[in-house]
C-alpha cells in the first residue's frame, strides 16, 4: 500500500477503483480490435486472399507466330519478318522525352507527325510504358541506333514480328493481307488475342479464310504487377502455339508469269490441274501491295485502291462475274450431244442471222459462215449454229448442263468472296422479274450473253471437266499443318467419252486448224498443243444503225465500253492435264492477248511438268524448317 | 521489491536509480520497437534503407532519453510541469500565428535539424500539468465547480489550439486523455453522468435540428478530411485486403504482396500494422497487441505503486496516451473508423512520435524509480 497520508488514502482508493475501470475499458477496446482482426483474417481471410491475388496477378497474352503460307514446291509466300523497332521508355530518359527525340532524330528519321504522336503518348501513358518511336527500321539504322544507345537513355531497340509477303502484289488476291482488328472482328471472334494492341488478323484471301489455322493459339504469361501495373516478375509461362503452315497448290513461278503478262490489264487468269483440281495459278490484276497494310495504309492510298477502274482490290478470278460469251459454246455442244438433240455431224447453214419472233439474231460474222458441222461451228464460233441448237435444246437442258459443268454455283475454292455467277432459267426469271421466259433469251444464253454470268475460275472448272471427263473441283489449299487437304480422286462427270471427244475435237480445231479463231496463237511445240475456245463478252448494246453501218472496232471505243476478251483452253490435246481460263476486261483486241497468255501459261506448265513434279508437302515437309525457309525463297 | 522508504528532499544516487529502472519494461519496449524494425525492413523490400536504419537510430536515442528522464526526480518533473506547459502553449500559439501570417499551415517549428511539433509536446506537458494540479487537490475537491473549471481549462485551452491547426486527431487524443485523468482523480459521478447524458442528447439534436445541410457537410468533412479525396476508400480497402489476406499465420516475412507491390498506402507510417498483419497473420497481429497490452499493464501497475498522486496521474496519463494511439491507429487500419493521421506507437516510421513516446515512457519509468518518494501536497519551494 503506497498511500501517504489519510487524505491521500481515500484519494488512492478512488484512483485505484477507477484505474481498474479504465483498465477494463482498455481491455474491452483490445477485445474489439482482436475480434475485428479475427473477422478480417480468419473469417473473411479467404475472400481477402483472393482479392490480394487479383491485385497482384495479371495474365498477359503471348501472341503466337503466324503460320507461313508456302507454294506447292516449298517457296514461302507469306512469312514473318523481323521488325526492327525503336522503343522509348519515358521514365528512363534523361532530360525528358523531347530532348531524347531530338537526339534520336540525328540517327533515324522522325517525322513531325510521329513526334507529335510520341509526345502525346508519353503524356498520356504511364511513364514506364514503352512507346514505339519507329518501326521497320533498316538494318543500318538499327545498328547505328544500337551503337549510340549509351547516349540515348530510355531508348530501347526491339525486334518484333511483321507479316512479310516477298512477292508483293502478285499474290495479293490469293494470300490477302493482315491488318489491325476492327470492331466487327471483335464482335464475331471471341479470341482474346484480338484485344492485344497491334495484333493483326487476316483480312482477305487465304489469310482470312484460314485465319483460325494460321493464327495459332495464345500463350499466357502470368506476371506479378505492382500497384502501378508495372511487371515485377513472371510467375508462370504457358507458351503460345504457333499457327499452322499452309501449303498451297499454287506454283509461284506460274503465278508470277501470269501476273507479269497481265500487269497492265484488268484481267484474271486461272490455271488448274484437270485431274486433281489443284489450282496452279490464280492471277488477278492489278493487285495491291499486301505489305502496305501491315504498317497501316493511308486513307489516300486506300481510296486510290477503291476508286481505281481496274478494281485492284477485287479478286477477279473468283469474285468477278462476266458474260462467258462464246466460251459457253462447248457447254452448249455437250448438252446438245449428250441429250441426243444433235449428232456431231449435225450441220447448219449460217447466213449471218436468224429471225425469231420478228427479231433478228445476228452472227458475229456479217454475211455468215455458210454450212458448218459442230466442229466447224466451234472452230469458227458460229452464233447461228448455236442459236439453232439452242432452239432444239431448250433452256431447261442448257441450264442443267451448265450447272453440271460447274456454272451457276460456288466452286467451293478456299477463298473468301467467291461469287456463284448465274445460269438463268424460266423459274429464275419468274421469281426475279415476275415475267415469263422469252425464247429470245434462250438464244442469248446460247452464245453466253443475256443473263448468264460466270467467274473465270468457273470457266476454268468447266474446261477442266470437259478435258478430263471428271467432276473435278478447284481447290487451292494443299495441306494445313500436318494434314493433307487435297488428293481426293474426282468421280466421273457422267458424260460419255464420245460426246466429250466430239467437243474436244471442235476445240482443237479452234487452235490448230487454219481458220480457227485462235489458230494464230496456237502452241507449235510438238506434244504440247492446246485446244481452246475464244469468247468475246459484249458489254454494250449494239444498235441497229451501228450494225447496219458496220460494228465499230473495239479499239475505237472508250476503254469501259470495249468488249471483254475471254479464252478457255486445255493442254496437251493428246492427254489433257492443264486447264486455263483467261478474262481480260475490255481487252477483246485483234491480237487476242488472252489467247497469247493462255498459250504461254499452258506451255510453261507443261514444260515445267508441274503436275508430275514432287510436291513440297508431305515429302519434303520435314526439311522445311523456318531457318532454311529464307533459302527457298 | 525494494521496501526502503525515501523521505524528504533526499535524492538517491544515479547508480541506485539505474538499478531501480524496470529493465523488463525496457526489454518489452525494445521488443515492440524491434517488431517495428522488422516490418520496416520488410516494407522496404528487404532493405534497412530507407526506414529501418533511421528508426533504429531514433530508438537508441529514445532509449537514452528514456533512461535519462527516468533518472530525474519526479519532484523535478513536478516543478517543471507548469513552466513546460506554458512553453508548449506558447509554441502552439506561435505555430498558429505563423500559419496566420502566411507561412502556411505548419504544425511544427524548425529547430535546426529537428522539427518540433508543439502538439506532440503538449501531449506530455498537459499530462504533467494536470498531474501537478490534481496532486494539489484533496479528495473530492475536483468535484467543486471552480476547481473543476480550472482543471477543464488545462485541457480545453490546448485542445482548442490544436483543433485550430487543424489537427482533429491529436486534439481528440488530448481531450480524451485529459478527461480520463479527471475521472481517475475522482470526479464525482454527479458530474460525469449528466455530462454524458447531455452530450448524448446534444449531438443528435444539434445535428438533426440546428445544422443546415451545408454545415453538416462541413462537419463531416472536418471529421473525416480524407473522405472527399479520391482514393481514401481505396486506401482502407487495400489495408483490409492486406490484413485479411494474411489469414491465420500470414504470408511469411518479406512475402507480403500488398506491401511489396505498393498496394498499401503509407505502409511505413500509419498503415504499418497492415504490413505486419499480412506477413504474420492473425497470430502475429495478436502477438503485437499482446505486447502492447503488457505495456499498458505495466503502466497501470506503476501508477498503482506510486506513493505520490502526481506520480499516479502522470503514469496513467502516459499510459492512456499510449493506449489511445494504439486504439485509434488500430481501429483505423482495420476500417472501424475513418482515416485519421495517428501512427502506431513505436512501430510506425517517424522521429517525433518515437521521441515523444520514449520521453513519455521515461516519465513513466521516473514514476516507477521514484515510486516511494513522498511529494507534499503543496510543493512550493520543493527543490
Amino acid at each position: 500500500m503506497p498511500a501517504f497520508d489519510k487524505k491521500d488514502k481515500s484519494r488512492y482508493a478512488t484512483f485505484s477503483r477507477r484505474a481498474l475501470l479504465v483498465s477494463g475499458g482498455m481491455t474491452a477496446v483490445f477485445g474489439i480490435l482482436a475480434g475485428r482482426l479475427y473477422q478480417l483474417q480468419i473469417v473473411e481471410g479467404d475472400l481477402y486472399k483472393t482479392r490480394a491475388e487479383d491485385n497482384r496477378i495479371n495474365d498477359r497474352l503471348l501472341a503466337p507466330p503466324r503460320g507461313r503460307i508456302i507454294d506447292r514446291f516449298g517457296v514461302v509466300l507469306a512469312s514473318n519478318r523481323r521488325n526492327y523497332r525503336a522503343l522509348l521508355v519515358p521514365e528512363q530518359t534523361q532530360g525528358g522525352v523531347a530532348k531524347t527525340l531530338d537526339a534520336l532524330a540525328g540517327i533515324i528519321q522522325i517525322s513531325d507527325d510521329d513526334r507529335a504522336r510520341i509526345l502525346k503518348d508519353a503524356a498520356q501513358k504511364r511513364s514506364f510504358v514503352a512507346i514505339t518511336v519507329a518501326e521497320n527500321l533498316s538494318w543500318e539504322d538499327f545498328s547505328r541506333l544500337s551503337l549510340d544507345l549509351l547516349y540515348l537513355a530510355g531508348v530501347q531497340p526491339d525486334v518484333g514480328e511483321t507479316r512479310d509477303y516477298p512477292f508483293g502484289s502478285e499474290f495479293s488476291h490469293v494470300l490477302g493481307y493482315v491488318a489491325s482488328v476492327n470492331l466487327e472482328d471483335l464482335r464475331s471472334d471471341a479470341d482474346p488475342l484480338l484485344g492485344l494492341p497491334g495484333f493483326k488478323i487476316g483480312k482477305r484471301g487465304i489469310e482470312k479464310i484460314l485465319e483460325k489455322e494460321i493464327r495459332g493459339r495464345a500463350g499466357v504469361s502470368r506476371v506479378e504487377v505492382n500497384v502501378h501495373g508495372r511487371v515485377i516478375r513472371e510467375l508462370a509461362r504457358n507458351p503460345s502455339t504457333p499457327g499452322e503452315d499452309v501449303y498451297l497448290t499454287i506454283d509461284r513461278e506460274l503465278q508470277q508469269f501470269a501476273c507479269e503478262h497481265l500487269k497492265d490489264q484488268s484481267a484474271a487468269c486461272a490455271v488448274m490441274d484437270v485431274e486433281t483440281g489443284d489450282v496452279l495459278a490464280l492471277a488477278s490484276t492489278p493487285g495491291f501491295d499486301p505489305n502496305a497494310f501491315n504498317t497501316g495504309l493511308s486513307s489516300v492510298a486506300w481510296n486510290a485502291l477503291l476508286e481505281d477502274d481496274y478494281t485492284p482490290l477485287l479478286n477477279k478470278t473468283v469474285s468477278g462475274t462476266y458474260f462467258p460469251g462464246s466460251t459457253f459454246k462447248p457447254v452448249m455442244a455437250i448438252a446438245a450431244l449428250d441429250t441426243g438433240t444433235i449428232e456431231p455431224d449435225f450441220a447448219v447453214t449460217c447466213t449471218g442471222q436468224i429471225t425469231l419472233g420478228g427479231r433478228d439474231f445476228h452472227c458475229w460474222k456479217k454475211g455468215g459462215h455458210g454450212r458448218l458441222d459442230l466442229a466447224g461451228a466451234l472452230q469458227h464460233s458460229c452464233d447461228v449454229y448455236f442459236y439453232t441448237v439452242a432452239l432444239r435444246l431448250g433452256i431447261d437442258k442448257i441450264e442443267t448442263y451448265a450447272k453440271r459443268l460447274g456454272l451457276g454455283a460456288l466452286t467451293g475454292i478456299e477463298l473468301p468472296g467467291e461469287k456463284p455467277g448465274l445460269v438463268p432459267s424460266p423459274a429464275w426469271k419468274q421469281a426475279t422479274f415476275g415475267r415469263p421466259w422469252q425464247q429470245g433469251e434462250t438464244l442469248n444464253t446460247a452464245i453466253g450473253q443475256g443473263d448468264l454470268k460466270v467467274t473465270p475460275l468457273q470457266l476454268c472448272t468447266v474446261t477442266a471437266r470437259l478435258a478430263s471427263g471428271k467432276l473435278v473441283s478447284p481447290h487451292i489449299v494443299h495441306a494445313i499443318g500436318g494434314s493433307l487437304k487435297s488428293g481426293t480422286v474426282a468421280p466421273s462427270l457422267g458424260i460419255s467419252e464420245d460426246v466429250l471427244a466430239a467437243v474436244r475435237s471442235g476445240m482443237e480445231a479452234v487452235t490448230n486448224q487454219p481458220g480457227g479463231t485462235a489458230y494464230s496463237w496456237r502452241i507449235t511445240e510438238p506434244g504440247f498443243e492446246m485446244a481452246g475456245k475464244t469468247g468475246t463478252a459484249q458489254v454494250r448494246d449494239i444498235s441497229k444503225q451501228e450494225r447496219a453501218g458496220g460494228v465499230r472496232s473495239n479499239e475505237s471505243l472508250a476503254w469501259k465500253l470495249r468488249d471483254h476478251g475471254l479464252f478457255i483452253a486445255y493442254a496437251p490435246v493428246s492427254k489433257p492435264r492443264y486447264a486455263c481460263a483467261v478474262v481480260i476486261e475490255h481487252g477483246a483486241e485483234a491480237a487476242h492477248p488472252q489467247v497469247q497468255l493462255a498459250r504461254d501459261v499452258l506451255l510453261q506448265a507443261q514444260q515445267r511438268d508441274l503436275a508430275n513434279r514432287p510436291l513440297a508437302f508431305p515429302v519434303r515437309a520435314a526439311s522445311l524448317s523456318p531457318q532454311n525457309s529464307a533459302e527457298t525463297q | 521489491m525494494n521496501t526502503r522508504t525515501y523521505t524528504g528532499h533526499r535524492l538517491y544516487s544515479l547508480r541506485d536509480k539505474l538499478a531501480e529502472i524496470n529493465w523488463g519494461f525496457g526489454l518489452l519496449v525494445t521488443m515492440i520497437a524491434s517488431v517495428g524494425f522488422a516490418v520496416l525492413y520488410s516494407a522496404a523490400g528487404g532493405h534497412f534503407e530507407p526506414w529501418a536504419d533511421h528508426q533504429m537510430v531514433r530508438f537508441v536515442i529514445g532509449l537514452f532519453i528514456l533512461i535519462a528522464v527516468a533518472c530525474i526526480d519526479i519532484r523535478v518533473w513536478m516543478a517543471v510541469a507548469y513552466p513546460s506547459y506554458a512553453v508548449a502553449l506558447l509554441l502552439l500559439v506561435a505555430v498558429e500565428v505563423a500559419g496566420r501570417v502566411g507561412l502556411g499551415a505548419q504544425r511544427w517549428i524548425e529547430l535546426g535539424p529537428l522539427a518540433l511539433q508543439p502538439s506532440e509536446l503538449m501531449k506530455i506537458t498537459m499530462v504533467l500539468a494536470l498531474a501537478r494540479y490534481l496532486h494539489g487537490l484533496g479528495p473530492d475537491e475536483i468535484s467543486r465547480p471552480l476547481k473543476l473549471l480550472i482543471a477543464l481549462g488545462w485541457i480545453v485551452v490546448p485542445v482548442a489550439l490544436v483543433l485550430m491547426e487543424p489537427n482533429l486527431g491529436t486534439a481528440s487524443l488530448l481531450a480524451v486523455c485529459g478527461l480520463c485523468l479527471l475521472f481517475l482523480a475522482g470526479l464525482s459521478w454527479y458530474w460525469i453522468v449528466p455530462a454524458l447524458v447531455a452530450v448524448a442528447v446534444a449531438i443528435p439534436t444539434t445535428w438533426e435540428f440546428l445544422l443546415h445541410d451545408y454545415q453538416k457537410q462541413r462537419v463531416l468533412t472536418f471529421l473525416n478530411p480524407a473522405s472527399d479525396l479520391l482514393g481514401a476508400g481505396w486506401n482502407i480497402t487495400q489495408a483490409k485486403i492486406a490484413l485479411g489476406s494474411g489469414g491465420a499465420f500470414g504470408k511469411g516475412f518479406l512475402m507480403g504482396t500488398q506491401s511489396r507491390l505498393n498496394f498499401l498506402p503509407e505502409k511505413e507510417t500509419d498503415f504499418i500494422f497492415t504490413v505486419l498483419g499480412e506477413e504474420f497473420g492473425f497470430m502475429g497481429s495478436l502477438a503485437l497487441l499482446a505486447l502492447f497490452a503488457t505495456v499498458l499493464y505495466y503502466g497501470i501497475r506503476i501508477a498503482l505503486s506510486s506513493r505520490s498522486h502526481f506520480g499516479r496521474i502522470l503514469a496513467t496519463g502516459i499510459t492512456i496516451n499510449f493506449f489511445l494511439y494504439i486504439m485509434i491507429n488500430g481501429a483505423m487500419v482495420m476500417g472501424l473508423i475513418p482515416v485519421v493521421g495517428i501512427p502506431m506507437p513505436l512501430v510506425s516510421y517517424g522521429g517525433t512520435a518515437m521521441i515523444t513516446v520514449m520521453f513519455g515512457f521515461g516519465l513513466l519509468m521516473s514514476v516507477h524509480v521514484h515510486r516511494q518518494v513522498e511529494v507534499p501536497r503543496h510543493a512550493s519551494g520543493m527543490i
